[in-house]
């Protein structure tokens, strides 16, 4: 199919519409990255090899089509990431959700679910005693709000013809052909949308700056830099909808008269290259990427960045330095993005969720999104969230849930049923929600009330057995670790804000390390040159201002609570439970565990690298920490 | 256009590109370890970040001036953390002070004394690293640097070199060239503009002091001097003369007392340069052959064009450097049993430049086997030896320079600044000596700052093409000009410094920003209080042609290649 | 001495990419993962090439995690430090790859050259922390004792 004008559009929309419709049955095998590790491209490949053998069946994999086929589908995140490989069997409105499906279960599944109209209870969901059939039934899924994720697991992330029978760029047309383009900037601004990569500034506003610019030679440039450690949502939507972030982008590039794009992606994200890289290609081939888009006279490109391996890459300037060629560092402002970004112009630079979103807003008004979320923050935001949790994954709320929803309802409580401590919201910018801040909703100012950020959506969930010192610690190395190394406050700041904190973990702290901590902290804040080193502190200032107990134990009575720090640990067998089994000794990855059969083991501490194998292992309960 | 107030004073602005000029231009000397308005802003040093009325901090030299501004430059807060930021890059640099050739004139020293720090509370944790002093005109010292990034921005702005970068990340940041190589193995030319640019000691001149003093002490040897015309207006800075004064006279009293047995003037090499130098010009004028001609005086551009642009080299005049000459000239004239006196002759030259050191040492710098300037010393360490001799400089009577090589024309003297040999080439190639003639050869566009003069003269019923650059990176500009055919030139001079030699690589730097128009206007009084104009009416000129080095012009004023 | 091979291929490269100086780090890139390391002659080759000059290539080749101008291990190991997978203790995950194969944090690969071991901030697979990736195949939910395995497993398809 060639798309020239908007009739061929509209005509292509609805014969992809009804060859979606014609399916028998699609078997939805999720490819996120997630699944992927799991194996889930093996199932992909068995899920065809039997479907290809069965006889009587037609088949088709990344286009839609024919009379009543089977669909074996590669469809972006189902959520659900721990109980991997995830498998969807839809027919029609019905929806199997299938987890942890091994290969062998396969033949098994198409005889009985695909060919035939059989649930198999075995591989369904449970939890609490309760199997759910249909995704949307899983409390998980139930509870969330997916707009922007709305197409992913649904819909065959390769397929272009998918994309548009479920919708697809039928905002491109409006925004093409109903609307003029400070119409669309206004919607987009009367929305409320702000920028999802962390910074939270409106989107509507930012491309009407662009506008104003004098200079015609503009480009549109997405941020598909997720380094938050511990943040997937960029990365599943580039992998699961990645037409919906190429359609907010050409929507942009009409918008502000761009004739070429940019997407930067991170380097660990192979998945999405080659995803955005196939969709792009569709996307030429059908004229919808390239000169004459719907045959008017806007031509757009897209070209793709990968990242090389520096965080300070998601920040605007450095991000523009690094697709030019040049280190990610970032540069003194003024003059803004708007005004001199890529190639010292005009640049419209907004992360992939703000993209992704765009192409709905334009397609269902600003009144529907501000159906959403609150006043100061319409509509949803992605979280990705993990640690200490029950679900583990990518999740979709409004804006104004509270924590409490997000971790009870959503993430299924505290793993193990342990006490909930924090919530590290925001990563390595970010800063700590205790329980006091359970109920309050979530947005992007009431966050930053409480010295945390909503940034780009990293959730982590800490409870008892995490030390809030190793914590800051941790996020501290990974700034130090990524400081570009331009600016005195950053470079030199992180790096002895890190020695103070690697100093109090090793026992050796001492109480005037906190005021100085605290010192180079409000420093760094005040004086960095980008907002990463401004932010670079909040993990330690926010722990701080919060835990400063746990901080004072570890100094005064060299006492880590959480039992994580090692200098403060010690591993030990207790000898009247100790049954002389082995199993510790042979489970201990590097040989610290000695002693005799039928008689208690001993380990040998300078050798133990506390890895916790020998505890995890013991059957009798003999292994135990001393802090 | 409006006003800004500043710590509760009202200050009008104009055109001014940032806050940070207007604060200093209200007489607030705000800290700054890496903003020069001459290269871009840079903004990494973080310490004139000042507050405005609701609190936020922002770096002034990035800032673009808006009416109605108000800031606080002083606030408790941002006193705290400049100190602090200064504490911490003290605390990872090598503060070896007492002994550092920088002390006294270095920016971070001088901040931690106006900031008051008096303790470092962190330990020095960066890796020690090597010093580099493989280029014969600067030394780079790693410890040392504090990563502003200025050299790497003169460098590549200012000169177009580009041998040095940022190289790694984060703490492990450093600056230096590709794969760490020494300074020699790379394109500098050794202009010392990084050096210029440093606040620290982190690259500095690679001096010869110690050779000199110890050649000096030497009974028997006979130390030779010559001053370049720039040294002149540079010295009086460390000795709170009047900026761009001509202190020769003082200058050759102190090398007398020092024990410099002659001291002679490279002016007087400047005028022996435009006589073989215009003579060249006429015959590749009349023979059309390698124009333009290219003028060699410069050695961080006779470097440059062999390592960017070898095709030209035969474009460049054949002639030696006025210290090149003189150095070769003085001696021949003591290898002369006459003069000799049973002595070995060491030649020293005071250069503005770091590049010269480079010169001296060129296998073309050799005549006879020996090498023509022995020592290359820079205004820097000629002021560090006039102290280290104790002398009262400002105090001091001036006087004359020694015969037969101490007295220059006012033509050789304007070498040092940017269009100055043009100028001097020109008065040469004009048969007029009177007054109207030197001032329309000084309107004719060859004086002022621009980076790239271009103008035409006639010249015997023709007229002849003339491009002044100073700055080595605007000389790149020009060649790529010429490369492709978009200009033709018949006569092109570059200066690697901006503004000449005068602002040369090897000059006293701590004042240098508010000295450069006075040190031009310095030899341009210089010029104009000579007696004689033009290079060729020097007697001394007149008898080096016809008295005892008759014949020699060719092997001792000559390039024999590049 | 690089064998005239790597010129032809960064030749191809080049090409593929344009000689302008905005290429650098996708011809970098690409480099990269045709030898597993960046060899500092084809660096300066490409400078060259590109119209960069050398001290501003190595300048950017420096800056960036993924450049090597050492040769890596066949396998390359990135054990998962993003904050997902180091709640779930990933740190003696690495502790263990570290002291099997004789390696530190100075030290990445292997003398042999089979297994280079490194940290990378997230995969993006936090859901099944802690993860490791061998090459682009992420491996979900790992133990020390799961890391022995996969190394002794990958140590016998090498040989």
């Amino acid at each position: 199919m060639t798309i020239v004008s908007r009739n061929d559009l509209l005509k292509v929309a609805e014969e992809a519409k009804e060859r979606l419709d014609s399916y028998k049955c699609r078997i939805l095998v999720c490819s996120g990255t997630g699944c992927v590790a799991t194996g889930s491209e093996l199932v992909y490949k068995k899920f065809m090899e039997i479907a290809t053998n069965a006889e009587n069946v037609t088949v088709d994999f990344n286009t839609c089509g024919g009379e009543h086929p089977i669909g074996v589908k590669h469809t972006g995140c189902q959520g659900v990431c721990e109980l991997g490989p995830l498998v969807r069997i839809q027919k029609g409105d019905k929806v199997v959700q299938y987890v942890k499906v091994k290969l062998e279960e396969c033949q098994e599944i198409f005889e009985k679910s695909v060919l035939d109209d059989q649930v198999l209870e075995d591989f369904l969901y449970k939890q609490d005693g309760i199997t759910y059939e249909g995704p949307d039934d899983i409390p998980f899924i139930a509870k969330q709000t997916r707009i922007t994720l709305a197409n992913c697991g649904k819909y065959d992330a390769l397929s272009l013809e998918e994309y548009i029978a479920s919708g697809g760029f039928t905002a491109l047309q409006k925004a093409m052909f109903e609307m003029t383009r400070e119409e669309v900037a206004e919607e987009i601004e009367k929305s409320g949308l702000r920028g999802r990569g962390g910074g939270g500034f409106p989107t509507g506003r930012k491309w009407k700056q662009v506008m104003r610019q004098k200079e015609t030679t503009r480009y549109v440039v997405c941020n598909g830099d997720e380094g938050d450690p511990g943040a997937f949502m960029d990365g599943s939507v580039m992998e699961g909808d990645p037409y919906a972030l190429l359609e907010g982008m050409i929507i942009g590039a009409h918008t502000v008269s761009a004739r070429d794009g940019y997407i930067y992606v991170r380097a660990e994200y192979p998945n999405s290259v080659s995803r955005l890289h196939h969709a792009i290609d569709e996307l030429e081939k059908n004229n919808l990427l390239g000169e004459n888009i719907l045959g008017t006279d806007f031509s757009f490109h897209v070209h793709i960045n990968r990242g090389a391996g520096a965080f300070v890459c998601g920040e605007g300037s450095a991000l523009t330095a690094s697709i030019e060629g040049n280190r990610g560092m970032p540069r003194v402002k003024p003059p803004r993005t708007v005004e001199k970004g890529l190639w010292e112009k005009p640049t419209v630079l907004n992360n992939v969720e703000t993209f992704a979103l765009v192409p709905k807003i334009v397609k269902n008004g600003s009144d529907w999104y501000r159906g959403y979320g609150t006043e100061g923050s319409p509509g949803t935001k992605t979280f990705s969230l993990t640690g200490s949790i029950q679900n583990t994954g990518l999740i979709e709320v409004p804006m104004g849930a509270t924590l409490r929803e997000i971790i009870y309802d959503v993430g299924g409580g505290l793993k193990g049923g342990t006490k909930f401590k924090a919530v590290q919201i925001g990563g390595p910018s970010g800063g700590c929600l205790t329980s006091e801040h359970l109920d309050v909703p979530l947005d992007f100012d009431s966050v930053k009330k409480y010295g945390a950020i909503i940034g780009s959506g990293g959730l982590v969930v800490m409870d008892e057995n995490t030390c809030m010192v190793e914590v800051a610690r941790f996020f501290m190395g990974f700034t130090q670790r990524e400081s570009c190394g331009k600016c005195v406050p950053c470079r030199e700041g992180t790096q002895r804000m890190l020695e103070i904190l690697e100093k109090i973990i090793q026992g050796k702290g001492e109480m005037e390390d906190l005021d100085r901590l605290e010192e180079l902290a409000e420093m760094v804040k005040s004086m960095a040159l980008c907002g990463l080193g401004k932010s670079a502190p909040l993990p330690v200032l926010s722990t701080l201002k919060l835990f400063r107990e746990e901080y004072e134990e570890h100094i005064r009575d060299h006492k880590c609570r959480a039992k994580v720090c090692e200098a403060m640990r010690q591993f030990l067998i207790n000898e009247e439970n100790c049954k002389g089994c082995g199993k510790c000794a042979k489970k201990c990855p590097v040989g610290a565990i000695t002693g005799e059969k039928k008689q208690p083991y001993h380990i040998d501490d300078s050798l133990c690298i506390k890895c916790g194998a020998c505890k995890d292992n013991c059957a009798f309960d003999a292994v135990y920490i001393e802090a | 256009m409006g006003i800004i107030t500043i710590d509760g004073r009202k200050v009008e602005f104009t055109d001014e590109k940032n806050v940070l000029s207007i604060i200093r231009n209200a007489g607030i000397n705000i800290p700054t370890l890496c903003y020069h308005s001459e290269v871009s802003t840079f903004g990494a040093c973080r310490l004139c970040t000042v507050e405005d009325e609701r609190g936020r901090t922002f770096a002034s030299c990035s800032e673009e001036p808006r009416d109605g501004m108000v800031i606080y430059t002083n606030t408790g807060k941002l006193k705290k953390y400049r100190k602090l930021i200064v504490e911490l890059l003290l605390a990872a640099h090598c503060r070896d002070c007492t002994t550092c050739v920088k002390s006294g004139e270095c920016n971070l020293q001088d901040l931690a004394l106006r900031l008051g720090i008096i303790d470092v509370r962190f330990n020095n944790t960066r890796v020690k690293h090597e010093i580099d002093r493989s280029s014969p005109g600067i030394i780079r010292d790693p410890n040392k640097c504090i990563l502003c990034g200025d050299c790497v921005r003169a460098c590549e702005e200012l000169q177009g070199v580009g041998c040095i970068g940022f190289a790694f990340r984060g703490t492990e940041a450093m600056v230096m060239p590709a794969f760490n190589k020494s300074i020699a193995e790379t394109d500098c030319v050794n202009c010392g503009q990084c050096r210029v640019y440093c606040p620290t000691g982190a690259i500095s001149i690679h001096t010869h002091m110690d050779e000199v003093w110890e050649a000096l002490a030497d009974p028997d040897s006979r130390v030779v001097i010559q001053v370049a015309p720039a040294v002149r207006v540079a010295v009086g800075d460390a000795y709170g003369i009047n900026p761009g004064k001509n202190v020769m006279g003082r200058l050759v009293n102190a090398l007398h007392r020092m024990g410099f047995d002659e001291v002679y003037d490279t002016t007087f090499g400047a005028d022996l340069t435009i006589v073989e130098e215009s003579a060249e010009f006429v015959n590749r004028v009349e023979t059309g052959k390698n124009l333009p001609i290219m003028t060699s005086c410069c050695p961080a551009w006779v470097k440059y064009v062999g390592d960017h642009y070898p095709e030209f080299k035969d474009n460049l005049s054949t002639c030696r450097s006025p210290m090149g000459m003189l150095s070769a000239v003085v001696k021949e004239y003591y290898r002369n049993p006459k003069n000799v006196g049973g002595k070995k002759t060491v030649v020293v030259a005071i250069m503005p430049c770091t590049a010269k050191k480079q010169e001296a040492v060129r296998p073309n710098s050799f005549t006879k086997g020996e090498q023509d300037t022995d020592y290359v010393l820079t205004t820097t360490e000629i002021i560090r030896m006039i102290n280290n001799f104790g002398l009262d400089f400002k105090e001091l009577e001036p006087e004359a320079a020694d015969v037969p090589f101490g007295f220059g024309s006012g033509g050789g003297v304007i070498f040092g600044v940017t269009g100055g040999v043009t100028e001097a080439a020109l008065r040469h190639m004009n048969p007029g000596h009177d007054k109207e003639t030197m001032m329309a050869i000084a309107e004719s566009g060859v004086r002022g700052e621009n980076k790239i003069k271009e103008f035409k003269v006639p010249y015997e019923g023709r007229e002849l093409s003339i491009c002044v650059v100073n700055g080595l990176k605007n000389a790149n500009t020009v060649m790529e000009k010429i490369k492709s055919g978009e200009a033709q030139y018949d006569f092109l001079e570059v200066m690697a410094c901006r503004r000449g030699c005068i602002m040369g690589g090897g000059q006293p730097v701590h004042s240098a920003p508010r000295m450069k128009k006075y040190r031009a206007k310095g030899l341009y009084n210089a010029d104009s209080e000579a007696i004689i104009k033009k290079c060729d009416d020097n007697p001394l000129v007149q008898s080096f042609y016809n008295g005892e080095l008759k014949g020699m012009s060719h092997e001792l004023l000559h390039n024999k290649e590049y | 001495m690089l064998d005239q091979s790597y010129y032809a291929k960064a030749d191809e490269i080049i090409e593929h990419y344009g000689r302008k100086a905005g290429s650098l780090i996708p011809i970098m890139q690409d480099i990269q993962g045709a030898y597993r390391y960046l060899p500092g002659e084809l660096l300066s080759y490409v400078a060259k090439e590109i119209g960069v000059r050398e001290a501003k290539a190595y300048s950017v080749a420096t800056f960036y995690e993924n450049f090597s101008f050492e040769p890596k291990g066949k396998y390359i190991i990135k054990v998962c430090d993003g904050t997902a997978c180091h709640v779930r203790k990933s740190g003696p995950i690495l502790d263990v790859l570290f002291k099997e194969l004789g390696l530190n944090k100075k030290k990445h690969t292997t003398d042999d050259m089979v297994f280079t071991v490194e940290t990378v901030s997230c995969l993006g697979a936090c859901g099944l922390a802690p993860t490791l990736m061998v090459n682009e195949q992420v491996y979900p939910c790992m133990t020390p004792e799961k890391a022995i395995e996969l190394i002794e497993e990958l140590r016998g398809e090498s040989v």
